[in-house]
């Protein structure tokens, strides 16, 4: 493609051949960036297209003026009621109620919710004593890393010594995969009652919740390392010892570190559920507070603030990923790229040859 | 149209018989007696080695060929102390194998190299396993590295090299240990001919420049002629040693040596062991013909 014969603009890009739909071929990165926009995209401009045409869907009437009807003003009225009641009072001569067509309540519109993102951080808790947004958030935050952290720090070595030796597996894994299918919300009751109403019980539910994943999946992560690397470390003189440390750790180090992100999305779930136990707390008890009073554009702003702080927290481990593990050959990105610039010392780039 | 006469491969030259002498008088290095091993499946017991006998002397080239399913692997990995044995026994300058250990060197076909070490970390691997202080084996590691000649690649990642460098890393790593006896199970197997043939021609050198006895395991009839001091012939169901063949080929050997009487006649008598002459062959075959026969080049 030329620039339209413009010489100071720049050339545009060049328009492969290459099918959108081509089966099983990676597309190009601008595709890819596009199509990643495109999937906000177009959930956001489904709900723009429902809040913003009228015809669409809008079931209710938002009542400005009352007139002489039994309605009150910023009343939500369904269509119908209202237009009977309206006919009603035009035929009695009386004036009628002025509003219009609008979508319920528990359907704010996109700018409603942008603008709730933003003033739900700023605006004061209704009572004094209460949490500020950021307050709650950072009290889910606290609870999850906690219980992520202490259920690493157990299921981690235990997931390995399962998927290492049939021995620590066959002792341990019929007792978990019992255990896995007790839903971790059934332990509230049992949890507030033994560790109170404040952190503790959350903290155990969100631990109950993901430990016993955590080590099955952990331990099916280790029995997938490849057995001639052990092999071939013991024809080298490893011991078991170093067999464990040396070999299996390492080698399944890139694994671990993508399936530590799946299970931070799970403990994401159980928190929710944990925050509900005993006294409500957090970002849950930000979102029950805000619907309670029927501010329906705050809980949307929090939900989407939880998937936000998910996809930021999966995307910086991402791409932490790509800087702790080199030889796995893909690029870091252009911030943890320059970081590692920052603190490594250069290496000369291998020159391809034929043996 | 006229057979090559081939002379019979057990004539020797006088300089391959005095070499042959002098072999067989080393020490030996590995000795294997009456070696046996069942594997128990779901149709009951499966004999894969039955009362295998050979030595391997000292600095010697010792290839083992045969049909697929001879329990050629099964025989490397109970060398290796990978896979036990279920009689006979396996000595290693006289001391029975009990499991994998460093004076056996393996190198195999999938270059097992670990990912996440650089080629360097990855030869002082088994050093550092046996004890030596990363300095020391940083030094060694380096020696190898050159022997193998990939210093310019010694902080690079298995995944950046190609196949043959890989097996360079591979056998470098092997080596560094020093074991007595290095076994290489089907080394070359992967890689493309190309780089196949130029692979063998490198472990040669490498044999000369190292002390080490090599246990080779290999299809590929031209390779282990080319390549060993002697050839152990398995055959299948169940493994048992059809002959340890003497190849008649002079040292030093070049590729020119495929095209000589003694490699040919010697490749010729291992491939009539492995596929005898007599065995259902392509003849019983009849093939349909699937175009018009004026289609067809006379």
């Amino acid at each position: 493609m030329s620039n339209c014969g413009h010489p100071s603009l720049p050339p545009l890009p060049i328009l492969t051949s290459e099918p959108w739909l081509a089966v099983r071929r990676e597309l190009s990165p601008g595709r890819n960036r596009f199509l990643a926009f495109c999937s906000f995209l177009i959930p956001i401009g489904l709900w723009m297209l429902v809040s913003y045409v009228p015809f669409l869907w809008h079931p209710m009437v938002f009542v400005s003026d009352p007139g002489d009807t039994y309605f009150h003003s910023n009343q939500y009225v369904k269509k119908a009621i209202y237009y009977e009641e309206n006919a009603q009072r035009v035929f009695e001569g009386e004036v009628p109620a002025i509003g219009k067509p609008s979508n319920p309540i528990y359907l704010p519109a996109p700018h409603e919710v942008a603008v709730s993102f933003y003033k739900a951080f700023t605006t004061a808790p209704r009572r004094p004593g209460q949490p500020w947004l950021h307050e709650s958030l950072m009290q889910s935050i606290r609870v999850i890393f906690i219980a992520f952290g202490l259920s690493s720090l157990l299921a981690i070595p235990l997931g390995i010594l399962c998927g290492t030796f049939p021995f620590f597996r066959k002792l341990h894994e019929p007792f978990i995969e019992f255990f896995r299918y007790l839903p971790a919300p059934a332990f509230g009751a049992l949890a507030v009652a033994i560790l109170g109403i404040s952190q503790a019980p959350k903290i155990a539910i969100v631990f109950i919740g993901t430990f016993f994943q955590q080590i099955l999946v952990i331990s099916a992560t280790t029995s997938k390392l490849d057995l001639s690397l052990l092999e071939a470390a013991q024809t080298l003189g490893a011991n078991r010892k170093q067999l464990l440390m040396w070999v299996v750790v390492p080698g399944i180090l890139p694994e671990l570190h993508r399936d530590q992100r799946i299970l931070l999305g799970w403990a994401w779930t159980y928190l929710i559920v944990a925050e509900v136990v005993g006294a409500s707390t957090g970002i849950t008890w930000f979102i029950n507070q805000q619907a309670k009073y029927r501010v329906f554009d705050n809980v949307y702003a929090a939900i989407i603030m939880i998937g936000f702080l998910g996809l930021t927290s999966d995307m910086f481990l991402a791409g932490l990923g790509k800087v702790l593990f080199p030889w796995l050959g893909e690029k870091p990105g252009f911030f943890f790229g320059s970081l590692k610039r920052l603190f490594s010392r250069p290496k000369p780039t291998p020159v391809e040859v034929n043996p | 149209m006229s057979t090559l006469h081939l002379p019979d491969y057990k004539q020797q030259s006088p300089e391959v018989a005095a070499r042959f002498e002098r072999l067989k008088s080393r020490p030996v290095n590995l000795r294997v007696e009456n070696l046996g091993k069942t594997f128990q499946s779901h149709q009951g017991e499966v004999m894969a080695l039955k009362g295998v006998s050979f030595n391997v002397h000292h600095r010697e080239f010792l290839s083992v060929i045969g049909p697929s399913g001879c329990g050629k692997s099964t025989l490397i990995r109970i060398l290796a102390g990978l896979e036990t044995l279920t009689s006979g026994s396996v000595k290693v300058d006289g001391n029975p194998v009990k499991g994998p250990g460093p004076d056996r060197g393996m190198v195999f076909q999938g270059y097992t190299l670990f990912p996440w070490l650089t080629v360097k970390s990855n030869v002082m691997f088994g050093l550092q396993m046996t004890g030596s202080a990363s300095i020391y084996a940083e030094q060694e590691a380096r020696q190898w590295i050159s022997l193998v000649g990939l210093e310019k690649f010694e902080d690079a990642y298995p995944h950046e090299l190609s196949g043959g460098m890989k097996q360079r890393v591979a056998i470098a790593r092997a080596l560094a240990n020093k074991p007595k006896i290095l076994l290489m199970d089907e080394p070359f197997g992967a890689l493309d001919a190309q780089t196949r043939s130029n692979m063998q021609s490198y472990l040669l050198k490498i044999w000369e420049a190292v002390d080490v006895t090599i246990l080779f395991i290999t299809h590929d009839l031209d390779e282990a002629v080319y390549l060993s001091d002697r050839i152990l012939v398995l055959k299948a169901h169940p493994g048992e040693v059809q002959e340890l063949v003497d190849v008649p080929v002079s040292h030093p050997r070049t590729r020119e040596q495929f095209v000589h009487p003694e490699f040919l006649a010697t490749r010729k008598h291992i491939e009539d062991m492995i596929h005898p002459p007599g065995e259902a062959s392509e003849e019983e075959f009849t093939m349909p013909r699937m175009t018009d026969l004026d289609n067809t080049i006379h």
